[in-house]
């Protein structure tokens, strides 16, 4: 036996079998970006030629720079509001005994596991009764709902990786809440907020179906896409989109990710607990 | 100083000045101190989802006239759903298709979260992030993906036919369940995983090297520590992928075709071409309360074979 | 003690965590300058106590003085004490230069004023060249000593400390108490300490106060503490104790006649005046003040007879058990291996001990 232990020896089928994992992941998500390259208008084998047409298409077409705009600004708004929301939230839920907490949290988190669809319409109901108008806030509205958990979620094992005596420290030393707040909280969540930013902004940006129900005259880009899917000649066009969709979403994640790297793997432990 | 002492008799001392009763409680209280922080997100959570809910109630017990609502309040929706058949069955095949789906997907992904648990030693982050990268982007346009995939004249059947291996192509790949069942297992893999790799890797290893040393060879190792042990997550992971895929719309509208559609399709409708929105709203309270129910038995058997095995 | 002496006055303090009386009753004088020491072991309700002192936790009833000041409505920040933590708390996204700066933000001194500040508190806790790590780069004892000069460049009237030397190994931590003994004594702020080992409470403290159940048993200073608990709690929670009953025969010019089960008749200076004759007490004495011979002691009464029944050989100093008649449980005897020891003694044979007058303390609960 070399310097593995009898339990974690390499299992050779596991290693095969992660692998097909891997591809079965990826690789249909791949053939977006690869049929966005081929010239013919029908998406199927055998490729027929190298082109860039799709994307310089794209690039001239106006409403889907509109839509384009409309998600950024839907996206950015959401993950500010769930961001901010979810660093006290988080902080409340990690560091005060509350009464309720249980309930509390898993009524908070309920956006995780609760149909999409049924936030859409129960939303969609309340809006119409108090008869707000569906547009661009409506959307925005229930993105913060939707993008609240994964915030908090976000946030949680930071708050769980810091010595809750620090922030007493700050106080102990002469600084009341707002200023151990800056001084202390923020600096050491900061990842987290960073990466909170990043992956709420992705959830909204990416979010069709919150959108399909609640958004007015102003698509967002994925109901654009949507719009779209029903003509068959505008498929090449659409898989360009999606490619860039892809490429940046993946880019914005790894990075959103990567920063919370030590903090990620009890995320989900939470979740479990529940 | 009377006044002043007034007050102060309750709290038992002198109050210094600049400290109201508010900021008096929420320094005594944690847990006030706590729900304050709390406040926001319950709030916006409250208007957000309780106050929706309860509106979503109340209109099912509502009749649809023209475009606008009778609000007298009746059962005759709830009693229409028991009388036409096609409800209760897309409902019934809403249900099985989620089920197969996420059992194919907990099926398949725990030996994934086995192998990040067990065999990856370093950098396990990398695998983590690998996983659950697709997750996070789009799922509209991974469901797309799919459609391009499994399409008739798509990846699958032009591949086929270019290597001859078939002639004409095959039909049952698109618009049917099967497609609806494979997108929705692709698309809440890293669901399933996250949650299965993090009991797996809180499962302590010398409980396996005690086993061995006990006597149980790999198969009864697995059988006896391992998968008991690391049952909380297959569990979460069921519901966690169950739980949204019952309502799930974009998938079966995309790849189902009449076969395929499920509760959530009808739901949209009711919504918008059939513009009935106290029988959209009653089928969603029907479609919640199923999803309830089902989860409930199934937390309430997994525990109770738990607690028989062990 | 007066009330004018007291510097921290803890009257009648009681605190609920939900139904859990973390503390019941306690007041405690503490003098100014003073290193005062909170003993007790785990969930006796010291850390609360001190975190009361710091304002981190409100007490359910009664009120803590510090400087004549009531302290209920002040809050942590404006309280004139500080603390040094158990984990020690540093911030970990700051160096140390800045850790130990933290505090003089709102004292709004020149650069140069705060960095001259830094660099003696720095001199002070000799790292004199530590101060652009990192909190991660530094190892337990380092932290401490960063954590004692983050609070002491505020130069607070009142230092609390919660075990701060639990961490450390056990050479570190001699080498540290050492240490904060002597810095103590050079800026003379009062401390107040929290440790749930008795000898290190015994080594640093002017006064202790041995802490059980939420309540304070005694407060006193190390000595007495030892030579005369009050009660059995105290008595074996310092050091080992021999406990025997035994019933006041008399009492006469401040000097106690007792009669002893399994020892006789025993007198002793050590008891409470409150005590009368006929009363049954409790009657203790350290191992190590029982001498241990071969035969009878001459010029003494002070004596009994029993059996050698286990020796515990410890190096420096040898530990026996010895049977008493008429009482079950065996008497401990530590004694110095002044000789080279010859051996374990052999099982059963008879035994003298012997005690010097007034070596027996009469303990509160009968």
């Amino acid at each position: 036996m070399s310097s593995q232990s009898y339990i974690r020896r390499p299992n050779r089928p596991l290693q095969v079998y992660a692998a097909i994992f891997l591809i079965v992941l990826y690789v249909p998500v791949l053939f977006l970006p690869l049929f966005s390259f081929n010239d013919s208008i029908y998406v199927k084998f055998p490729l027929t030629g190298f082109t860039t047409q799709w994307y310089v298409e794209l690039f001239h077409r106006e409403p889907v720079w509109a839509a384009l705009m409309n998600s950024v600004r839907v996206g950015v708004t959401t993950s500010i509001i769930a961001t901010g929301f979810g660093v006290f939230a988080a902080k409340a839920i990690i560091r005060y005994r509350i009464p309720g907490r249980g309930p509390l949290v898993g009524f908070i988190m309920l956006p995780l596991v609760v149909p999409g669809i049924i936030f859409g319409v129960a939303l969609l109901v309340l809006l119409s009764q108090l008869g707000v108008p569906l547009s661009l806030y409506t959307v925005t509205i229930g993105h913060v709902i939707v993008c609240l958990p994964f915030a908090i979620a976000t946030m949680i094992p930071r708050f769980e990786g810091f010595d809750p005596s620090v922030e007493e420290a700050s106080a102990d030393l002469g600084e009341n809440a707002w200023w151990t707040f800056w001084r202390v909280t923020f600096p050491i969540v900061f990842p987290g907020i960073l990466a909170s930013l990043l992956l709420t902004f992705t959830v909204s940006f990416d979010e069709f179906i919150m959108a399909f129900f609640l958004s007015g005259s102003d698509p967002t880009l994925p109901m654009y896409i949507w719009g779209q899917l029903r003509f068959p000649k505008e498929f090449p066009s659409i898989l360009a989109m999606a490619s860039i969709i892809l490429l940046v979403s993946f880019i914005v994640v790894f990075i959103g990710q990567w920063i919370n790297r030590d903090a990620q793997a009890t995320t989900l432990a939470n979740e479990e607990d529940k | 100083m009377s006044g002043e002492s007034a007050t102060s008799a309750n709290s038992g001392s002198p109050k210094p000045p600049g400290t109201g009763r508010l900021g008096r409680l929420l320094q005594r209280s944690e847990a006030a101190r706590g729900l304050s922080l709390l406040s926001p997100t319950l709030l916006i959570m409250f208007i957000g989802v309780a106050v929706p809910f309860g509106i979503l109630i109340v209109m099912s017990f509502w009749t649809q006239i023209g475009f606008g609502f009778d609000t007298s309040p009746t059962v005759a929706n709830y009693e229409n759903f028991g009388e036409r058949p096609i409800y209760g069955a897309l409902l019934k095949r809403s249900l099985w298709m989620s089920s197969a789906a996420t059992a194919a997907t907990v099926l398949l992904c725990y030996p994934m979260a086995y192998f990040v648990a067990f065999h990856i030693h370093r950098n396990k982050m990398i695998w983590i992030v690998l996983i659950t990268l697709p997750f996070w982007t789009s799922y509209l346009l991974r469901v797309f993906a799919w459609k391009v995939v499994l399409g008739y004249e798509g990846v699958i059947n032009s591949a086929l036919m270019t290597l001859g291996l078939i002639k004409a192509p095959l039909e049952f790949l698109l618009y049917s369940q099967s497609a609806v069942v494979i997108t929705l297992a692709h698309a809440w893999a890293a669901f399933a995983i996250l949650p299965m790799y993090v009991s797996l890797e809180k499962i302590d290893k010398s409980l396996l090297e005690a086993a061995t040393d006990l006597g149980d060879g790999p198969v009864r190792r697995f059988l006896r520590i391992t998968l008991p042990l690391s049952m909380p997550g297959v569990i979460s992971a069921s519901l966690l992928i169950f739980i949204p895929t019952t309502g799930d719309y974009i998938t079966p509208a995309l790849l189902g075709g009449p076969d395929g559609a499920m509760i959530g399709n009808l739901i949209q409708k009711q919504f918008g071409a059939i513009n009935n929105w106290p029988m959209g709203a009653t089928l969603s309270i029907i479609l919640m309360l199923s999803i309830a129910a089902i989860a409930l038995v199934f937390m309430f058997v997994t525990n109770f074979v738990r607690k028989r095995i062990s | 003690m007066k009330q004018s002496d007291a510097y921290i006055s803890i009257r009648n303090v009681n605190k609920l965590f939900g139904s859990f009386q973390a503390i019941s009753d306690v007041s405690i004088d503490i003098r100014q300058g003073e290193f005062f020491s909170l003993l007790g072991s785990s969930g006796c309700g010291k850390t609360t106590l001190l975190r009361m002192l710091a304002g981190f936790e409100m007490p359910t009833s009664g009120e803590i003085f510090i400087d004549g000041q009531p302290m209920s409505e002040v809050p942590p920040h404006r309280r004139p004490v500080n603390m040094v933590f158990q984990s020690y708390a540093i911030f970990p996204h700051l160096n140390v230069r800045d850790n130990i700066a933290y505090g003089l933000r709102k004292r709004k001194l020149s650069r140069a004023k705060r960095d001259t500040m830094v660099d003696e508190m720095l001199e002070l806790i000799k790292l004199p060249e530590y101060g652009d790590r990192k909190a991660n780069q530094l190892s337990g004892g380092q932290r401490q000593r960063i954590a004692l000069a983050r609070a002491l460049i505020l130069r607070p009237k009142v230092l609390l400390l919660d075990e701060p030397l639990g961490a450390l190994d056990k050479q570190l931590r001699e080498q540290m108490q050492l240490e904060l003994r002597a810095l103590q004594k050079t800026v003379g702020i009062t401390f107040v300490f929290v440790t749930h080992d008795q000898e290190e409470a015994l080594t640093l403290s002017d006064r202790i106060a041995v802490m059980a159940n939420g309540r304070e048993l005694q407060v006193d200073t190390p000595t007495r503490l030892y030579e005369r608990p009050v009660n059995r709690d105290v008595a074996s929670f310092i050091g080992n104790m021999n406990f025997f009953e035994g019933k006041i025969t008399g009492i006469s010019d401040h000097r106690a006649s007792v009669d002893v089960k399994g020892l006789g008749h025993v007198t002793t200076t050590n008891f409470d005046a409150k005590l009368k004759p006929g009363v049954d007490i409790c009657i203790a004495i350290r191992p190590e003040k029982l001498i241990l011979t071969e035969n009878e002691p001459r010029n003494t009464g002070n004596k009994a007879r029993g059996q050698m029944d286990k020796a515990a050989y410890l190096g420096e100093r040898s530990h026996y058990y010895v049977r008493l008649d008429g009482i079950s449980q065996p008497v401990a005897i530590s004694a110095q291996n002044r000789q080279r020891a010859e051996g374990a003694p052999e099982e059963k044979r008879p035994i003298w001990i012997s005690w010097e007058d007034d070596a027996f303390v009469v303990l509160e609960d009968g």
